[in-house]
């Protein structure tokens, strides 16, 4: 298996967008581009769990190295494990997703896709590097798309939102090179290869000052509080698919940062600085989760959402417990999948209703039962139902968390605990407002009152495939969520090692 | 055989004075037109680049006023290849000058003193190199003939040339006082770190800050920018600045490497308010050339802080910086330069919609841009970082946030532009530009540029083996 094939499949993709005419045919190659890419992570995914079942014991497989700037001892050098092989099918998943919605993009669509696409091979670069320069450079690869994205096709305050976004995530990456240049000088030999790091150790004072450097920089990414400011305006703004790979694939480079780079390359400050991390998640989810309570436009109401359950995976990486960082990767999944889902049905709505605020909707299922239904299992996902991938991953992170016997950290798992509630509060009383009652016509600019007049028809064959392709993920994993968990096993034991060996 | 070393040593020079006096008798002669000239002078500097790859070895003649090595051929030849780009996309405000000749004679003359002050030995020929370079560029910029402002940029040039001319040989001095000679290996060998040395360093330091317009001594930048025609700012913002942070490298390395201690923290300080200053005076800026003007000053001070590692890798990132520099700059400016020889609009309201009407420049526009706010893929990426990377290695990590903090305020600015070209919407859009071929070329090699070399890796490593042999 060629890993750089997943890296260079979107890029040529996004080139022959460049090439072809009409927007028809940017579309079909775009399609035909996003389902070879999710033909060839399916490929992958096989290929990985063959290699494991017979036997391969090496930490990352499918490695690749070519030297790149021999004098600052930067690689390109891919590889993945498990927990890799999960977050580079959770961007194929949301890709293949994110071009369906968009098939009705009409603005300028040649420019729309090339930037999806190119967002996507920076993603694809990300999860697979085994080189900090390298994955710091795929990381900054995805920041400028989302902006432009934002800033040309986005809605409401979009030049706000897109310079506030490309800021704040450029600020973390600012800190996030500070941090990777401390790793890289500290010893005499610099080198950028994180399994080289990985074996050697940082010395305590590197790790004490740059640690926070680290984890704050990735942790803007994603959505660690006070930083999550970007979240909301950003995802509100932003077009439907531009949302969908923002809170799907962005917010996951955050996390995944955090726990590749900073927790596993510096485990005695990750000890030293747990509490923080632990506070700070804490906070994001209680605080997302009643934001959330207030807000009147669905995309808002995701946004919040989101910054509630992305707290889950930062708490589940600061309770640094094998069961805690497992329900941490399986919540990246899952929350990527379930909130491009709901921004996905979202999308359907406001392109139909041109509104987004609850008030203004209700009875929409009997319009649009099919809109209404992906609607309802988003909803419920979000709320943690068991059959749905939420609910195991939360569980997990709770289990793990739990496992931990200091009473403060305990207290933060019964308060995130406890945000499930405000989340079915909030959650259900969306669903209902927008879904249920009597059809609300004069705010939907209907032209009367017989519900076999509107103007619009329920989801049309694009959004139904990607909202299947979504529900399929979603259900997969809460009905079988012990895939995914022994899939991403190998790579959480070895953090989870490296955690316990450096710090007792 | 000695005569044929010599020659060989001084070819950058040699063939820079054969154009001077080929252009010169064309003038006299005065049946060339136009067109023919800005062919032929583009011919006679696509050769004198390709030049610039054979024969570069070490060399010292005229006992040791004039040296030349390999890392100075490079560097002479990143020079050449900016004056290049910029002879191609300043054709269509060439083809219509008066006074052709004179121009190319002037910018030669000017490129020439700046290749004898990079390859100088002693404080003599650099002063020497250092006012024939200056001279020639102040009466450049008052080129655009029609101008008031031109002329006004041109009288600010000369007079704070001569003000930084003064102030630098007034420091030469004092260090003549001090050491008892101008040779560049005799000052080296017999500096002593005593307070007129120092105070004589820190004159001569100024002197080059004017030139560099490092913060504070920056405030001529933006008025000289914004008056002189687009071909000189960008020679100005890009063969100067290079030139003159090469030559500082040189100056500081290899002659005043005794007061490392003080160029460090004279280095990193005014670095750190460079950025700064700089990032946040290009925020507000209306005019495309004051912007990139401004823009250009945080650029020289993130060039400053590699020069702060006093490391090969450290010289190795600048010569590498700003070859990405002459590619990502000189690609803005050939847009700004079609655009105003063709309009004569050169704020950043009347690029409004550019993407729009004319989207192959917009295009090319967004990713100077890019790469010059350091966004991957574009080569600036790699150069900034590299500059930031070399900086790091004396840990003066407070200097790296600083830097660092100020890439999210240059990226606010450089993004306004892009948003500025591509969202935005305009009553009255800018007509479809027509680009010649000449113009049309240089953007091609700029684009080229600014997606190739960052992967290409192995022209770092070329730089730097060079850059062993200082």
């Amino acid at each position: 298996m060629n890993l750089s094939l997943l890296i260079l499949l979107p890029v040529l993709t996004s080139l022959a967008i460049l090439v072809v005419r009409d927007a028809k045919q940017v579309r079909v190659v775009a399609l035909l581009g996003s389902l070879l890419q999710l033909a060839l992570v399916g490929w992958l995914t096989l290929a990985y769990v063959n290699a494991r079942n017979a036997g391969a014991a090496a930490q990352f497989l499918f490695e690749q190295r070519t030297v790149w700037f021999s004098a600052f001892n930067i690689q390109y050098y891919v590889g993945v494990d498990g927990i890799s092989v999960a977050m580079i099918g959770l961007t194929a998943l949301v890709v293949l997703a994110g071009v369906l919605v968009s098939w009705k993009v009409e603005k300028m669509t040649k420019e729309y896709f090339f930037l999806l696409l190119f967002l996507a091979a920076g993603a694809y670069g990300f999860f697979m590097s085994l080189d900090l320069f390298v994955m710091f450079f795929f990381l900054e690869v995805a920041v400028i798309p989302k902006f432009l994205l934002i800033a040309i096709w986005g809605s409401g305050r979009k030049e706000y939102s897109a310079n506030k976004l490309a800021l704040m995530l450029m600020g973390g990456s600012a800190l996030v090179f500070v941090g990777l240049l401390a790793i890289f000088f500290y010893n005499s030999s610099p080198t950028f290869d994180l399994v080289a790091l990985s074996q050697s150790h940082i010395p305590l004072a590197v790790q004490h000052k740059f640690f926070p450097l680290l984890f704050l920089g990735f942790g803007v990414f994603g959505a660690l509080f006070p930083f999550h400011t970007w979240v909301p305006d950003g995802h509100s703004s932003a077009p439907t698919a531009a949302s969908m790979f923002l809170a799907g694939i962005s917010m996951k480079l955050g996390g995944y940062g955090c726990l590749r780079v900073a927790t596993y390359l510096m485990p005695e400050a990750a000890h030293e600085y747990q509490w923080i991390i632990i506070l700070l998640s804490a906070i994001a989810i209680l605080y997302g989760a009643f934001a959330t309570m207030m807000q009147t436009d669905l995309k808002y109401i995701n946004a919040y959402s989101s910054v509630s359950h992305c707290g889950f995976v930062l708490l589940g990486i600061g309770m640094l417990s094998k069961t805690a960082i497992t329900g941490a990767v399986m919540q990246m999944v899952s929350h990527g999948l379930m909130t491009a889902l709901f921004f996905a049905a979202i999308g359907m709505l406001y392109e139909r209703t041109h509104t987004r605020i609850v008030a203004q909707m209700g009875g929409l299922l009997k319009i649009t039962p099919f809109i209404g239904t992906v609607f309802f299992i988003a909803g419920l996902c979000s709320l943690g139902l068991p059959g749905l991938s939420a609910f195991p991953a939360e569980m997990t992170v709770f289990m793990g968390s739990w496992q931990n016997p200091d009473r403060w950290y305990r207290l933060a798992t019964i308060a995130a605990c406890a945000s499930i509630v405000v989340t079915a509060v909030y959650i259900l009383r969306a669903l209902g407002a927008v879904m249920w009652g009597e059809l609300r016509i004069a705010d939907l600019g209907l032209r009367n009152e017989n519900a076999n007049e509107v103007s619009f028809g329920d989801a049309e064959w694009n959004e139904k495939l990607a909202a299947v392709i979504l529900i399929a993920g979603i259900v997969l994993i809460g009905v079988a969520p012990f895939l995914l968990q022994k899939l991403v096993d190998g790579g959480v034991q070895e953090i989870a090692q490296q955690l316990t060996r450096m710090a007792f | 055989m000695e005569a044929l070393n010599m020659i060989l040593a001084m070819k950058f020079e040699i063939a820079l004075t054969l154009l001077i006096f080929i252009l010169l008798f064309l003038k006299i002669d005065g049946r060339a037109n136009n067109v023919f000239l800005i062919r032929l002078t583009n011919l006679l500097l696509v050769l004198n680049l390709a030049l610039g790859f054979f024969g570069n070895e070490t060399q010292d003649i005229f006992g040791g006023m004039f040296r030349t090595s390999p890392l100075l051929a490079i560097e002479k030849s990143v020079l050449n290849l900016a004056v290049l780009l910029i002879s191609l996309f300043s054709y269509d405000w060439l083809k219509k000058h008066r006074h052709l000749s004179e121009f190319f004679i002037l910018l030669f003359s000017s490129l020439l003193g700046f290749f004898f002050m990079l390859s100088s030995g002693n404080l003599l020929m650099f002063y020497l190199g250092l006012e024939l370079s200056t001279i020639p560029l102040t009466a450049l910029c008052n080129f655009d003939l029609e101008k008031k402002a031109s002329s006004e940029s041109a009288f600010k040039l000369i007079m704070s040339s001569a003000f930084s001319s003064a102030i630098l040989l007034f420091g030469i001095s004092l260090i003549y006082g001090a050491t008892g000679t101008i040779g560049f290996s005799e000052i080296a060998a017999s500096l002593s770190s005593s307070q007129l040395e120092v105070l004589g360093f820190v004159l001569f330091f100024t002197g080059f800050a004017f030139k560099l317009s490092i913060v504070p001594f920056h405030l001529w930048a933006a008025d000289v920018y914004e008056g002189a025609p687009v071909a000189i700012t960008a020679y100005l913002s890009v063969v100067s600045k290079g030139a003159m942070a090469f030559v500082f490298i040189t100056v500081l390395y290899a002659v005043f490497g005794k007061l490392a201690i003080t160029w460090f923290y004279m280095l990193t300080i005014s670095a750190a308010i460079t950025i700064t200053i700089g990032n946040l005076f290009a925020i507000r800026q209306q005019n495309l050339k004051r912007f990139f003007a401004f823009s250009s000053i945080a650029q020289v001070g993130y060039i400053l802080i590699a020069i702060s590692s006093a490391t090969q890798i450290g010289v190795a990132s600048v010569v590498y910086f700003i070859l990405i520099y002459v590619f990502t700059n000189l690609a803005a400016f050939a847009i700004i330069s079609v655009i105003s020889s063709q309009t004569g609009k050169e704020t950043v309201n009347d690029y409004k919609g550019l993407y729009a009407s004319n989207p192959g420049l917009a295009l090319v526009m967004a990713l100077a841009l890019f790469s010059l706010a350091g966004i991957p893929p574009m080569a600036g990426f790699f150069g900034k970082l590299f500059l930031l990377t070399s900086g790091a290695q004396t840990g003066s990590w407070w200097l790296i946030i600083i830097a660092s903090l100020n890439l999210v305020i240059s990226l606010y600015y450089y993004l306004r532009i892009v948003i500025v070209m591509f969202a935005d919407r305009n009553s009255e859009p800018l007509e479809k530009i027509k680009l010649t071929s000449t113009v049309f070329a240089s953007l091609c090699l700029c684009v080229a540029g600014i997606l190739i070399l960052g992967f290409a890796g192995r022209t770092f490593d070329v730089i730097l083996q060079y850059a062993a042999k200082l």
